[in-house]
């Protein structure tokens, strides 16, 4: 149970990703293909693989690539630890939506290139021996957005948490907020997924949120907002109304760095600002002042 | 009421009313001409309710949006005896979007929480068209805070194209403040009353939306996102609105049909705008009703009601269990 010294490697790379519902079939949006990365921020060409089994940093920079929700578990939590709740929760369409193409077909071609049923994996775990509610959003599926299945998920996973009083880890990374396929039914998930949270702050319990770039609309606007800590990565993109949506609004120039980490730091709506490396450490440590 | 500017599916219907007009006004000379005018309103009636019941959502949209619209203020006028505004958010400044006060309903005292678009520009400068502020939404969450300390029930008029998406709303933490709304509110310890009268826009609507009743007006529409939104991102432009807002199932009795509100409350024969009086005593009746049911259950099986009735809504498979509209707990 003691905590390992700082700043150390949260897994060994070579320990292989846990199983989620499926294995990918192709790799995920916004990590092109081959066997170079050309890094968004720094411009470097960097080997694919030194990434991959990394924690999705540039090597160079430290650039936060976007990581896939099982090398988040596996980064986060002690190694095998995790255990994967209502993986057999499935979306389907409520409305009949089709936009250019139906959704159940978007559906389909997001479920096959993620390896996801939906955008949201949810189960128990430990990090650094200490149990906790494990939860994560990943941009991947649909850009993260939350559907039914997704404000399902989550509910579910608080309530077990209010139940089992055992602390709450959520990643977010959702740009796309509230899923508009799914109309009403993703709107009344941010009421749902926040009353669950009233209820289990109610009870006493420790939520940690984790905003990742990007968190968005109706996930920023609901329970990623609702942390007792809020923890975001940096220069992660972060905020209610898009910033096109902004720009178009109010027809000025958006200041720079306008909706980032530090932007959301400097304001009052985030307590830290944490490299990917030292999340492990930090909130492992963050529970220790919380929970008993 | 002054003249109202036809929507294009009204045409037909103003074309007749002004033969209907000329018609009348030749009475006086002819009598004979009586049965042509009784004739002539009987059809105007069959047409405006034929056009009505064949509205497509993005007509109803635009309904839901006519500048004739009564607002929350002309219904506070209409539906309550007295109105006593209470301003502030205690932290940054009065936002106008939002209105809050204390407000008498026949013999009931209750908090009236209004999203108020303004009927004219001067109006909608000072209100914001109804696009509210963080510090609206805090306004807001705080007078139901002081509402419920004092066992006022409370009813909400929610009709926002969305929460303002400008620079100081994200500097002030416009996310942060729905997403603590919707948590404090389904906690309030009073029965709230929601009701849609003209747009939902989205989280913008929902911060003041989770309640014990939630109703929605027969032509506004409640929704993720605009339908301009919408269209911009999947059709990759907001011309396409009406596919956007055919797609989005937003209308009212859709909502019903999904589970999703309690109640559509019938609007007057041709929309709300063409008889401000006649809807304002419809709502009037649903709020003393809502009211009077709410306000016989203990505190405790009221706050698990709201939690429940939010708790159920979400569609998906299961595996092991069969096709569900989730029930309670896992």
């Amino acid at each position: 149970m003691t905590p390992p010294a700082e700043g150390q490697t949260p897994t060994p790379p070579d320990v292989p990703a846990p199983q989620l519902s499926g294995e990918p079939q192709r790799r995920k949006r916004g990590v092109p293909e081959g066997l170079w990365l050309r890094c968004d921020a720094c411009g470097a060409t960097v080997f694919r693989k030194q990434v991959e089994q990394g924690l999705w940093l540039c090597p160079e920079c430290g650039h936060h690539f976007y990581a896939p929700a099982a090398a988040r578990i596996q980064q986060l939590l002690d190694t095998d630890s995790f255990e994967e709740w209502f993986a057999d929760l499935a979306p389907c369409d409520p409305l009949g939506f089709a936009d250019k193409r139906p959704y159940r077909d978007r559906l389909k071609e997001e479920q096959r290139k993620t390896g996801l049923t939906d955008a949201c994996v949810v189960g128990r775990g430990y990090l650094r021996g200490r149990p906790l509610v494990f939860g994560l959003t990943d941009t991947a599926f649909i850009m993260g957005s939350m559907g039914s299945v997704v404000g399902e998920k989550l509910t579910r996973a608080i309530e077990r948490a209010t139940e089992s009083r055992l602390p709450l880890v959520i990643i977010s990374g959702s740009g796309g907020g509230a899923r508009m396929h799914e109309g009403i039914f993703s709107l009344m998930q941010m009421g749902k997924v926040s009353a669950a949270l009233a209820r289990f702050h109610e009870s006493g319990g420790l939520f940690i949120s984790v905003l990742t770039n990007p968190t968005m609309g109706g996930v920023a606007a609901s329970f990623a907002s609702l942390g007792d800590i809020v923890i975001a990565e940096p220069k992660a993109l972060i905020g209610f109304a898009g910033p096109r949506v902004v720009k178009s609004t109010i027809k000025m120039p958006l200041p720079p760095g306008f909706q980032t980490s530090e932007f959301l730091m400097a304001h009052g709506f985030v307590d830290r600002i944490i490299a990917r490396p030292d999340l492990r450490p930090e909130i492992s440590r963050l529970i220790d002042y919380c929970v008993r | 009421m002054s003249k109202l500017i036809p929507l294009p599916f009204e045409r037909p219907i103003v074309d007749l009313e002004s033969q209907l007009e000329q018609l009348e006004q030749q009475l006086g000379r002819s009598p004979q001409l009586t049965d042509a005018v009784r004739q002539m309103r009987v059809e105007l009636q069959r047409l405006t309710r034929e056009v009505y019941e064949n509205l497509r959502p993005w007509e109803v949209v635009s309904v839901a949006r006519h500048t004739n619209r009564p607002q929350a203020l002309d219904y506070v006028e209409l539906i309550f005896d007295e109105f006593v505004e209470l301003h502030g958010d205690r932290a940054f400044g009065d936002d106008r979007a939002i209105l809050t006060g204390f407000a008498q309903l026949d013999d009931q005292k209750v908090l009236f929480v209004g999203q108020h678009k303004g009927r004219n520009l001067d109006e909608r400068i000072t209100h914001n068209y109804g696009m509210a502020h963080p510090e609206g939404y805090r306004k807001a969450l705080m007078k139901m805070q002081l509402a419920a300390k004092y066992q006022l029930p409370i009813v909400c008029f929610i009709d926002t194209a969305g929460a303002f998406p400008g620079i100081g709303a994200e500097e002030r933490g416009q996310a942060y403040q729905i997403a603590y709304n919707l948590r404090e509110m389904s906690r309030v310890r009073t029965p709230i009353v929601c009701v849609v009268i003209g747009e939902g826009g989205s989280g913008g609507a929902l911060g003041i939306g989770i309640g014990d009743h939630v109703a929605v007006l027969q032509y506004a529409y409640y929704s993720v996102i605009s339908p301009e939104g919408c269209a911009g991102i999947l059709w990759k432009h907001p011309k396409f609105a009406d596919k956007a807002a055919e797609a989005l199932r937003f209308t009212a009795p859709d909502l019903l049909k999904f589970g999703v509100i309690d109640e559509v409350v019938p609007e007057p024969l041709g929309g709300a705008h063409r008889d401000h009086r006649r809807m304002a005593i419809t709502l009037k009746g649903t709020l003393l009703h809502a009211l009077k049911q709410l306000k016989s259950l203990p505190l405790d099986e009221l706050l698990n009601r709201r939690y429940d009735k939010f708790r159920r809504i979400g569609q998906f498979e299961e595996q092991h269990a069969t096709t569900a509209e989730s029930s309670a707990a896992s």
